[in-house]
C-alpha cells in the first residue's frame, strides 16, 4: 500500500493541441480547484502542461485557477505520441506524487491515462461525470438525484478519498468508483460536464519547469501527419442552444430545417444516433453515450424518441424542449416543455416567431 | 503470421430495462452479444487472413463459461482458434486486473505479431483494457484505428481524433484498438457455424496462465465499486398548450421568455 501522506495536490493534465488549450482543460481546472479546496487548505490545483514551446499557455492556466503549472517542454512532445507523453507524465507523477490526476476523456486522454495508470499500478476511472471529496455533499447528491441507498455512509467528512461517479451500461446505470489502496487516484472526465472558473486576467501562480528525460528511442510510433477534418468542427460542447433532430425528421432533407432553425436561434445542429446511422447527418453531430455530452441552456429535441443512450448525453441541459408526435416518447417525459405535434409545422413556426419573442 | 484478437461478450445494452421499483438492471432475457467494436477487430484480422491464408487468427476472452457461445461465433466468422480465460479467481477484476489476465493469456499463446481489440465494450465503455494490455506486454499501442495498412512488418494506420485523424507508422508487434469506421464485420458462414459448433475451445484457469490473487480478481483490483444506482427520473415538465402549430410555437416562446430562458 502506498504511503498516502506523501501524496499531495490535484493535478490536471491540461491537454493542448497545436498550441491551443482544449476546452476540457479549463473545465478540469475549475473542477480540480473545487476538489483541492475540499481536501484541505494547503492542497493546490496544478496544471500539467506538456508540449513543445507552450510558454504562451502558462498565463491562461493561472487565469483559469491553476495554483501551480508544471511545464514539461520538449521537442519530442510536439505531436502527441502515447510513448513520449506516457513517459513524461509517469516520471513527473513519480517525482512529485500528486494525490489525484485528472484527464479529459478525449481521444487522446483516453489513450494516455490507461497506459500511465497501468505503469503506475494504480486505479483509473473512465468518463466520470461527477467527482466528490466531501462525503456530505455526495450523500446529498445520492438522496436528491438517485435511487441509491445511503445506508452505511457516514455523513461525516472523514474520508478524503475521491468518489468518482460515471455512467455504465449505456447510461442505464450509474456507479461511484473509489481507489482505496493506491495513489494517485486517476480519472478521465467527460468533456462538457464540469464548469470552468471565471477567467481572472493577470492571476499569478508558481511555475515549475520539469525536465523530461526523453530520447527518440523511447518513441515506437511515428506521427507521419495530422489531418484536420475538412468539415467544420461542430462545437456541440460550447453551444448555448442545440437544435437536435432524430428519426422523426424522416430524411437528410429534414436536417435542412434544423440548420435553418439553428441559424435563426444562434445554435448548433445536433442529432440522435438513429439519424446518424441512417446517414442523414455526419457523426460529428451525434449527441449521446457514443457521441458528445452536451449541456446547453436550451436543448431542442425534434423527432427524437429519447433512447437512454441519447439521454445520457443531454440530460444535463438546463432546459429541454421536445417536439414529437408521440406524447408517450421518453423524450416527452423528461422534457421541461413538451410539444405534441408535427415538427415540420411547429419548428417553422418557432423560427418565424423567434424574433418577435426574443 | 499470428494475430490475437481480444473480444468480450456483453449484454445488448439497447435491450436493457430498469426495474423502476428496485432501480436495478433487469438482465433476464437480455441477449448476450459479441461486443460491437470487437467484431470490427476480428474483421480486420480476418481480412489479413483472406489475403494470406497462412495467417493464424486466435480469439481470446475472459469471462464466465457461457462466453464459449460468443467464441463459437468468432470461429464461425473465420477465426482459427479460441481461448477462454475462465476462473472464479478472475471474477470482479477491474481494467487493471483484467489486463493482467489477458496479457498473461497472450504470453501463454506466444509468438504473436499483432493484437487487435475493440476500442471499448458497450457495458463499461472504459476503453482502458487495450492500452493496459499493451503496457503489460511492453509493446506499442494505437487506439481508435479507423484505417489499417500493412507491408511486411511495417504498419500504417489512421487514428481518429475528434477533429480529424493522425497518420501513424509502427512495427509489429503492437496492440491496435478498432472503431466501427474501420470496416464492416462479415456474417457467419454455414460452414463456419458447423466448424464453430465442433470447435474445441481452450479453457484456461488462473493457474494455467500463471496469475495469482495479487494480479487478478476483485481483491487485487485498485478500483472498487463504492455504490451503483440509477438516476431518479426528472420531475414532470409542462405540456405546451395550443390547437395549431402557430399557437404551440407562440405559447412555448412566451413561456421561455417569462422564465427568462430567452
Amino acid at each position: 500500500m502506498a504511503n498516502f501522506a506523501e501524496y499531495k495536490d490535484v493535478w490536471v493534465f491540461t491537454e493542448q493541441r497545436q498550441g491551443k488549450l482544449m476546452n476540457v482543460a479549463r473545465q478540469l481546472l475549475g473542477e480540480g480547484y473545487r476538489l483541492s479546496r475540499e481536501i484541505s487548505k494547503d492542497t493546490r490545483v496544478c496544471a500539467v502542461l506538456a508540449g513543445d514551446g507552450v510558454d504562451h499557455l502558462v498565463d491562461e492556466l493561472y487565469a483559469y485557477g491553476a495554483d501551480v503549472v508544471y511545464q514539461i517542454d520538449h521537442f519530442l512532445l510536439k505531436e502527441y505520441t502515447t510513448d513520449a507523453y506516457a513517459k513524461a507524465m509517469t516520471d513527473a507523477i513519480r517525482t512529485y506524487k500528486p494525490e489525484i490526476v485528472l484527464f479529459g476523456a478525449t481521444f487522446i486522454g483516453r489513450d494516455l491515462a490507461p497506459r500511465i495508470a497501468a505503469r503506475l499500478d494504480t486505479g483509473l476511472t473512465a468518463d466520470c461525470t461527477r467527482l466528490d471529496i466531501n462525503t456530505a455533499n455526495y450523500v446529498e447528491y445520492l438522496k436528491t438525484y438517485t435511487t441509491a441507498s445511503t445506508d452505511g455512509i457516514s455523513g461525516r467528512n472523514d474520508d478524503n478519498g475521491l468518489k468518482q461517479t460515471r455512467p455504465a451500461f449505456g447510461g442505464n446505470l450509474m456507479a461511484t468508483i473509489v481507489t482505496p489502496n493506491t495513489r494517485p487516484q486517476m480519472a478521465t472526465v467527460r468533456p462538457g460536464v464540469m464548469d470552468p472558473r471565471e477567467k481572472k486576467q493577470g492571476a499569478r501562480g508558481q511555475l515549475i519547469r520539469v525536465c523530461a528525460q526523453l530520447s527518440a528511442d523511447d518513441i515506437h510510433v511515428e506521427v507521419v501527419e495530422v489531418v484536420k477534418a475538412a468539415k467544420e468542427l461542430v462545437s456541440l460542447t460550447d453551444a448555448d442552444i442545440i437544435c437536435s433532430g432524430g428519426r422523426g425528421l424522416g430524411s437528410a432533407e429534414g436536417f435542412r430545417l434544423m440548420e435553418e432553425f439553428a441559424a435563426k436561434v444562434g445554435g448548433v445542429v445536433g442529432a440522435s444516433r438513429a439519424a446518424v446511422d441512417s446517414g442523414w447527418i455526419d457523426q460529428s453531430h451525434q449527441v449521446g453515450q457514443t457521441g458528445t455530452t452536451v449541456k446547453p441552456k436550451i436543448y431542442f429535441a425534434c423527432g427524437i424518441s429519447g433512447a437512454i443512450q441519447h439521454q445520457a448525453g443531454m440530460k444535463g441541459s438546463d432546459v429541454i424542449v421536445a417536439v414529437n408526435k408521440d406524447p408517450q416518447a421518453p423524450m416527452m417525459q423528461i422534457a421541461d416543455y413538451a410539444i405534441c405535434g408535427d415538427l415540420k409545422k411547429v419548428v417553422p413556426e418557432i423560427i418565424a416567431q423567434w424574433d418577435a419573442e426574443s | 503470421m499470428k494475430i490475437i484478437v481480444c473480444v468480450k461478450q456483453v449484454p445488448n445494452t439497447n435491450e436493457i430495462k430498469i426495474n423502476p421499483e428496485t432501480g436495478t438492471l433487469i438482465r433476464d432475457g437480455v441477449e448476450s452479444i459479441l461486443n460491437h467494436d470487437d467484431a470490427n477487430a476480428l474483421e480486420e484480422a480476418l481480412k489479413i487472413k483472406d489475403r494470406d491464408p497462412k495467417t493464424e487468427v486466435i480469439v481470446l476472452t475472459m469471462g464466465p463459461p457461457q462466453a464459449r457461445e460468443m467464441l463459437e461465433e468468432c470461429i464461425a466468422m473465420g477465426a482459427d482458434e479460441a481461448v477462454l480465460l475462465s476462473d472464479r479467481a478472475l471474477g470482479g477484476s477491474d481494467t487493471w486486473a483484467t489486463s493482467n489476465a489477458l496479457a498473461a493469456g497472450i504470453r501463454k499463446i506466444g509468438n504473436y505479431d499483432l493484437i487487435f481489440a475493440g476500442r471499448q465494450a458497450i457495458d463499461g465503455d472504459t476503453a482502458q483494457v487495450g492500452p493496459q494490455i499493451a503496457e503489460k506486454l511492453g509493446i506499442p499501442q494505437i487506439t481508435y484505428v479507423r484505417e489499417f495498412q500493412m507491408e511486411g512488418k511495417r504498419i500504417t494506420v489512421q487514428r481518429a481524433l475528434e477533429d480529424g485523424y493522425q497518420v501513424l507508422k509502427t512495427t509489429m508487434p503492437c496492440v491496435l484498438t478498432c472503431i466501427k469506421e474501420l470496416n464492416t464485420p462479415r456474417y457467419m458462414s454455414i460452414r463456419g457455424i458447423l466448424k464453430g459448433a465442433a470447435a474445441e475451445i481452450k479453457v484456461w484457469s488462473a493457474e494455467d496462465i500463471g496469475v495469482n490473487e495479487e494480479l487478478v480478481g476483485l481483491k487485487a483490483s485498485p478500483t472498487n465499486v463504492y455504490r451503483s444506482f440509477t438516476p431518479k427520473p426528472k420531475g414532470k415538465g409542462v405540456s405546451v398548450k395550443g390547437d395549431t402549430a402557430k399557437e404551440l410555437a407562440g405559447n412555448l416562446l412566451a413561456e421561455l421568455k417569462e422564465k427568462h430562458i430567452i
